[in-house]
């Protein structure tokens, strides 16, 4: 397979560098542009699996609002996103929901947990 | 219970709120109190659900909510008190504070220090003056994300979105989450105005179209917007006439930028830098009124969380060295009160310690006439502080007494000192 050279832009800090990637298919041969070492780590995880965090809403019973938000633990496969948005909407919590409670365990079997993202008190 | 006065008050508990109280707690300011108008602390933090905060600060990538949640917990166990649901109208430059809230009415308080944080606001459509009909289903985007992350409605279905901002570029990539079709960011700069990151993970991710050099010309329908119709605009930003598109949707959205939110700072006598829209601040953010202190996007728009919370410590840092030596001026100082038959004292504050140079003379006029032997008695209380023996005390005739350096000892341990004339 040949080398090929892949412009990505690392996401994984605010500052957002611009990696130019040399590659030969999955396998990382060099990254340059980066400003610290998560770069290289971005690059590879791109060409291989790439992931992301993924942030949403789930619904709940009881509580001062009518949602709690959720993040994943971790960055969780990408081509996984919608399905897990989908499991997310089947979601029902009761209030209090406490920060960092589970609110589904190893979702889609990814071995990533997904966590209320704040405390929401009981009330109307 | 809330008290009359406090050390330090502070407006508003987004970040930079939350960390102007915890500091200046740590600081020492004993009485610290939060007003916030909305019902819970947190700011804008509170709908802001996507990660990327607190990478710098807190060394983690955690989404808003649980950001805010570490400084609200901090900020209770240090013990920090908090008027929520309570709206700041009005600041006067002596740092007397007017509130209105719908459980404790009105409000009025007193701070030896305040700080600002009261964030800023979106732009809206009037600021940037869209043509066209003025249909249901125009939001700004932190508006739309306010209703889609904490109150759980979806505002349309198929949106555009004005402007690259963070805000609108998140939102593209919640509204696309929840089952919406984004149809077109739209963004007549030549550049694209938020975070890149955000255009890589919100809108390229999701194969969300952007146009740069490009803006709303018109807003099309008549109860409910049926479409928008974009335009590419000219080095000067004029609209280059045959690239009109009709673009149909049901709801545009607003990302075109915030403006701090400075409504009371320019009541309480703040000035504001016409370039930043925010306070002219100090290293200490001491703003130009002295005592008073600002913080956060009401100073300037920060576009990372982080900072925010690093000037607000700042502030509250001041902000309580600025109490704490209030205090002590005040501790120094023994106020002068009229008691019977006298109109006034000049002066009305003595400072205790001035006795240890010399005696004091204090000035006053009393209020009826006595054409008989009185005296004229300075009290702490019922303790007799010293007192003279005057023939007759007139109105018209001013009538003096010393307090004499060897009552030292006494007015050390006075707040007030009474001085009243009575017949002997
Ligand atoms: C929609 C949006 C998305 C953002 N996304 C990110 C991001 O992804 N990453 C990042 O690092 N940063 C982000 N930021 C920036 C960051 O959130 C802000 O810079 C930060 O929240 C500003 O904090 P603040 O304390 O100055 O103001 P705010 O959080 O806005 O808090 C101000 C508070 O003051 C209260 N208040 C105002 N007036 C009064 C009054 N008269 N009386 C009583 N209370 C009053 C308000 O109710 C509010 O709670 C975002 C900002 C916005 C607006
Ligand atoms: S390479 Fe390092 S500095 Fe650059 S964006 Fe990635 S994490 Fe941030």
């Amino acid at each position: 397979m040949a080398e090929e050279l892949t412009k990505l832009i690392c996401i994984t800090c605010p500052v957002g560098c611009t990696l130019e990637v040399t590659h030969e298919g999955k396998t990382l041969i060099k990254v340059e542009g980066n400003q610290c070492k998560k770069g290289v780590d971005y690059a590879e995880g791109e060409l291989t699996d790439p992931r992301r965090m993924v942030t949403s809403t789930v619904k709940v019973r009881g509580g001062v609002f009518p949602l709690v938000p959720v993040y994943t633990a971790a960055p969780i496969p990408k081509p996984l996103i919608f399905d897990l948005l989908a499991e997310l909407r089947k979601v029902e919590l009761q209030a209090p929901v406490k920060v960092g409670q589970v609110v589904l365990k190893n979702a889609l079997g990814t071995g990533v947990d997904i966590l209320a993202s704040r405390n929401l008190p009981a009330g109307d | 219970m809330l008290k009359q006065k406090y050390d330090v008050i502070v407006i508003g508990s987004g970040p930079a709120g939350l960390a102007a109280a915890i500091e200046a707690k740590k600081t020492g300011a004993e009485d610290v109190l939060i007003i916030e108008r909305a019902k819970e602390l947190g700011g804008i933090l509170q709908q802001c659900i996507h990660n990327g905060f607190g990478v710098e600060i807190l060394k983690q990538d955690l989404p808003g909510p649980a950001y805010a949640q570490r400084f609200i917990d901090e900020a209770e166990q240090l013990g920090v008190e908090v008027l929520l649901d309570a709206m700041v109208l009005d600041i006067s430059p002596a740092r007397h504070i007017y509130a209105i809230s719908k459980w404790s009415g009105f409000a009025e308080l007193d701070a030896r220090a305040i700080v600002l944080s009261m964030g800023c606001r979106e732009r809206t459509r009037a600021q940037i003056r869209i043509p066209g009909t003025r249909p249901a289903g125009v939001y700004t985007a932190g508006t739309a994300q306010r209703f889609v992350n904490i109150e759980g409605f979806m505002p349309g279905k198929r949106f555009v979105i004005l402007g690259s901002g963070d805000i609108g570029m998140i939102m593209a990539r919640r509204l696309t989450f929840e089952g919406a079709k984004v149809e077109r960011v739209l963004e007549i700069m030549p550049f694209l105005t938020g975070l890149i990151r955000n255009y890589v993970q919100c809108l390229l991710d999701f194969n969300i179209p952007l146009q740069l050099r490009h803006t709303v010309s018109r807003i099309i329908g008549n109860s409910r917007v049926e479409a928008v119709e974009a335009v590419q605009v000219d080095d000067k930003w004029q609209p280059i006439p045959g690239t009109e598109e009709i673009i149909p949707c049901d709801t545009l959205l607003l990302s075109v930028g915030l403006i701090p939110e400075n409504e009371l700072s320019r009541k309480a006598g703040v000035a504001l830098d016409p370039v930043t829209g925010g306070p002219y601040v100090d290293e200490g953010m001491q703003t130009s009124v002295p005592g008073i202190f600002a913080a956060g996007n009401v100073v300037h728009v920060y576009d990372l969380v982080d900072w925010v919370t690093e000037a607000g410590f700042r502030a509250g840092r001041s902000a309580a060295k600025f109490a704490l030596a209030e205090r002590k001026r005040a501790a120094r100082q023994v106020k002068l009160q009229p008691g019977d038959n006298i109109r006034y004292i000049v002066p009305h504050v003595m400072d205790k310690e001035s006795l240890a140079e010399a005696d004091q003379r204090l000035q006053m006029r009393v209020i009826q006439p006595i054409e008989d032997k009185v005296w004229v008695e300075v009290l702490d209380g019922d303790n007799l502080v010293t007192r003279k023996s005057q023939r007759y005390v007139r109105p018209g005739e001013m009538v003096t007494v010393d307090i004499p350096q060897k009552a030292y000892d006494a007015v050390q341990k006075a707040d007030t000192l009474t001085v009243r004339v009575v017949r002997r």
